[in-house]
């Protein structure tokens, strides 16, 4: 890995100091959203960046709200189904792309390509009247459909990325030593893929669990309003109290789940996006 | 991409030996390729194709939501209304130097990150860890983070840098706190992609220019920059028309005040707070075409390396 030179102490230090460096720049405008949402309401003004005084009382008055709670609910929801049924589409799209010889493979791959591209505040103005006279405003089929699509080519390019690794002559393999085409897919071939899969479907959750844009132009209520866009409206438990706290409690709960995923997957993450990047 | 469609070896070197007429297999392999794909395909014309139609159809008309009544064709009115508004254009102008700004400031962070990323010798997970916190942290609570650290009396950064003015209330200083935000949140991304161009640099390759004499910089542009031509191409164009659609970022931070207005701001505010459907649609539509136009010179300029461009093909 290393050039010219052994591998010194000084080296070391010097990477080390670096790395450093990147750690101080990704994790301190999370901990700042972290120290806030820990500090009392007398403190929060302070710009202490480590709370004087802590407490759990914003914690306590967002989840006392329907509006968070709702929106969390939401925010879960839609994230969840938008990545499964993209997913699904996207594996079936992609395992075409990546075994099978059929006319019109190129312009899926670059109709995937034009939708990775595509403005989505261009879609804004339209859909909202589309949904509007469909019924599909402010409800959760009206914010999946979009997710769905913008997740679709991502899905696409990385699962076929993953799918052209894997070794399918072993599918043959097995079904000559006399397995079923069943139990040669679940056997051999839905073992290989499972990885891939599950990779994608982090990459699409982190895509719609993170949009913003659809979620505040397309929603008018509580009924399918997500957290990004719920805290917009935030003002705290009274209308004239300063909602620093409880939005910055909230940015915490739903950053959650994304630490989560990096801390145990960030193998899977960094392959995922990397293959799909170069390949596709 | 298009490497990738190159490099499915087994079905392509079925495919080539299959005869050149169609059998039933291979008949049978087209229809069910077709049919796995068709849902998708579906789903995505349908949400993109159709409402882009409909809204080159919305900008023609005079539509708004609180006189519904006075809806009428109108040609290219509403065109002429938005290309000859200062408002327009000074969104234009900021998205466009947004873009600029932050995508260059973007790169070159991106490639040291990337390079770090890559060769460091100690602690590598780690670093690849933290790197993904700023990918994949909702861009909302990341502009959160930066409106409160930017508030005076409120943000760490405000007293430290900045005690007595409230520079979210003035325009260069906002502009820069918007890039600032953007590059944060980006960069790992960029990285990460230029990390996969850099995967590919053969070893081999930099340790004989190394024998050769090269220092680290010659290294890095004769060796190693022209092998990442591709995965750098990649990173530019989605990091440019994303950044291009910079919404969250502004909106929290400003909210487009002092002129700090991107093109997507203009768009919603239009629809959002003013109804507006057919200048709404108008500015959709120029933004799209706009886009289009970015991809194609991007493309253009970098010519056969570009992504989805059909180098190779499938057969």
């Amino acid at each position: 890995m290393v050039m010219g030179g052994a591998v010194t102490t000084g080296r070391k230090i010097r990477w080390g100091l670096t790395d450093i460096l990147v750690l101080v720049f990704a994790l301190v405008p999370v901990l700042w959203v972290v120290s806030l949402s820990f500090k009392t309401k007398e403190t929060l003004t302070d710009g202490n960046f480590i709370p004087q005084a802590w407490t759990f009382q914003n914690y306590a008055d967002i989840f006392a709200t329907t509006e968070f709670v709702r929106a969390l609910v939401n925010s879960i929801g839609i994230a969840i189904i938008a990545t499964v049924i993209a997913v699904v589409l996207g594996t079936m799209a992609a395992y075409a792309i990546a075994r099978l010889d059929f006319p019109g493979k190129q312009l899926l791959v670059g109709l995937s390509l034009l939708i990775a591209m595509f403005p989505q505040v261009s879609l804004v103005t339209p859909l909202f009247n589309i949904e509007r006279q469909l019924g599909l405003f402010d409800t959760w089929q009206g914010l999946i459909l979009p997710y769905i699509t913008f997740a679709l080519p991502l899905s696409i390019y990385t699962l076929s990325a993953f799918f052209r690794e894997i070794p399918w002559e072993l599918e043959k393999a097995a079904k000559m030593d006399g397995a079923t085409p069943a139990q040669a897919f679940r056997k051999v071939i839905a073992p290989l893929a499972a990885p891939g899969v599950f990779t994608t479907a982090i990459l699409v959750f982190i895509l719609c669990w993170n949009d913003f844009l659809f979620a505040i132009s397309l929603t008018s209520t509580e009924a399918s309003r997500t957290v990004p866009a719920a805290l917009s409206f935030f003002t705290g438990s009274s209308q004239f109290e300063d909602p620093t706290g409880t939005i910055s409690a909230a940015a915490v709960v739903i950053t959650i789940p994304i630490i989560v995923f990096v801390l145990f997957f960030q193998r899977r993450i960094v392959a995922g996006l990397t293959s799909g990047a170069v390949k596709g | 991409m298009s490497h990738a469609v190159a490099e499915a070896p087994v079905s392509i070197s079925r495919a080539k030996k299959a005869k050149p007429v169609l059998s039933e297999g291979k008949r049978a392999e087209r229809k069910l390729g077709l049919l796995l794909c068709a849902p998708a395909a579906i789903v995505m014309i349908a949400v993109t194709g159709w409402p882009i139609i409909y809204s080159i159809w919305l900008s023609l008309q005079r539509y708004d939501l609180r006189f519904p009544a006075q809806q009428t064709f109108i040609g290219f009115d509403n065109y002429v209304a938005v290309l000859s508004s200062s408002y327009w254009w000074t969104a234009f102008g900021t998205t466009m130097l947004l873009t600029v700004v932050s995508v260059a400031i973007e790169f070159v962070l991106g490639m040291a990150l990337a390079l770090i990323m890559h060769r460091t010798l100690v602690g590598r997970g780690l670093v690849r860890t933290v790197a993904l916190i700023p990918y994949g942290i909702v861009t909302v609570v990341a502009a959160f983070s930066w409106y409160y650290a930017w508030t005076p009396k409120t943000g760490y950064l405000a007293n430290l840098l900045a005690p007595d003015s409230a520079l979210l209330t003035e325009r260069l200083p906002s502009l820069g706190i918007i890039v600032l935000a953007e590059v944060w949140k980006t960069t790992p991304f960029m990285a990460l992609l230029l990390m996969a161009g850099l995967a590919l640099v053969p070893e081999d390759l930099l340790k004989a220019a190394a024998m050769d004499g090269a220092n680290a910089w010659q290294r890095f542009t004769k060796v190693m920059v022209p092998v990442m031509k591709p995965a750098i191409l990649v990173a530019l164009l989605f990091r440019t028309l994303d950044a291009f659609r910079i919404f969250d970022n502004i909106f929290v931070l400003t909210n487009g005040a002092q002129d700090t207005s991107s093109v997507s701001m203009q768009t919603y505010n239009n629809l959002i707070k003013g109804l507006n459907l057919g200048i709404g649609s108008t500015m959709a539509v120029l933004i799209f075409i706009t886009v289009a136009i970015m991809a194609y010179i991007f493309i253009k300029i970098f010519g056969a390396a570009a992504p989805g461009s059909d180098q190779g093909g499938q057969r």
